[in-house]
């Protein structure tokens, strides 16, 4: 089954839980289990969290997510046109938060890497961020009786 | 997301319902700072059992608190999480700080 969707939405902290749950919903349609679509939102949240906080600092801007379904692999793509991340590396690491007066854990980027099989990110300071996160559902060994 | 403060002695119990992102951590964190600063809560109970989604930014938030609760010499734990919240909080290692208790009870009564 290969299908599509793309949402664009404002970058407001009202719409983080919206674009997870379309993210999900559009999932579904292959019948991943609860745990993997759990996953899904987890990361999906993460990105748009980012976007809103770090690419447009909690101001106006747009955010682009688009999913693509091809048998039982989800690649979804998370575009603001942002600040950009000055520096990936760091901004990938366990516990790093560039901005720690907001209470920020650090663990965005962390738990996209490990609730998806891929989180591969392009970024250019001053021109936005790009997320893309892959998963694969039906890996977990399920035995058929 | 709902957010009801009630007292146990001298812990501040913060229950939840809902999702607990960062749109929603926004509000929770004053509604709890506001009741710290103005009532003398040494402890808080974080209870889960209505919470069915938890970000980094709920981390965050937990962290937060953690650490205004802490440097009074206070203590900072969490009940009745699912497997998906716990599944984030042990991520962050959070565990390693704040108690994790199966039933609000039990965290109260320290078992």
């Amino acid at each position: 089954m290969d299908n599509y969707m793309k949402l664009e939405i404002p970058s407001k902290s009202q719409n983080e839980a919206f674009a997870r749950v379309v993210v999900a919903a559009f999932a579904a349609q292959v019948d991943p289990t609860i745990d993997e679509i759990s996953d899904v939102k987890t990361a999906v949240s993460e990105a748009v969290t980012n976007a809103v906080i770090h690419g447009y600092e909690n101001g106006p801007g747009t955010i682009v997510i688009s999913a693509i379904l091809v048998d039982s692999r989800l690649e979804v793509t998370i575009i603001d046109y942002g600040v950009g991340i000055a520096d990936l590396e760091q901004a990938r690491e366990p516990l790093y938060t560039s901005k720690p007066e907001l209470e920020r854990s650090g663990m965005g980027f962390t738990i996209m890497e490990n609730f998806m099989d891929s989180c591969h990110v392009v970024t250019e300071p001053g021109k936005g961020t790009t997320v893309t996160l892959v998963k694969t559902f039906g890996r977990a060994d399920v035995t058929e009786a | 997301m709902q957010v009801k403060l009630k007292k146990a002695g001298s812990t501040l119990i913060v229950q939840m319902v809902g999702e607990l992102d960062h749109h929603a951590v926004d509000a929770m964190r004053k509604k709890i700072d506001l009741k710290l600063n103005h009532e003398d809560f040494r402890n808080i109970l974080f209870d889960f059992y209505g919470v069915n989604f938890m970000d980094s930014s709920g981390l965050g938030m937990i962290l937060g608190r953690y650490k205004i609760v802490s440097e009074k010499g206070g203590k900072v734990s969490a009940c009745s999480l699912n497997s998906r919240v716990m599944r984030v909080f042990e991520m962050a290692g959070l565990q390693t700080k704040i108690p994790v208790y199966s039933s609000e009870q039990d965290a109260l009564t320290g078992a």
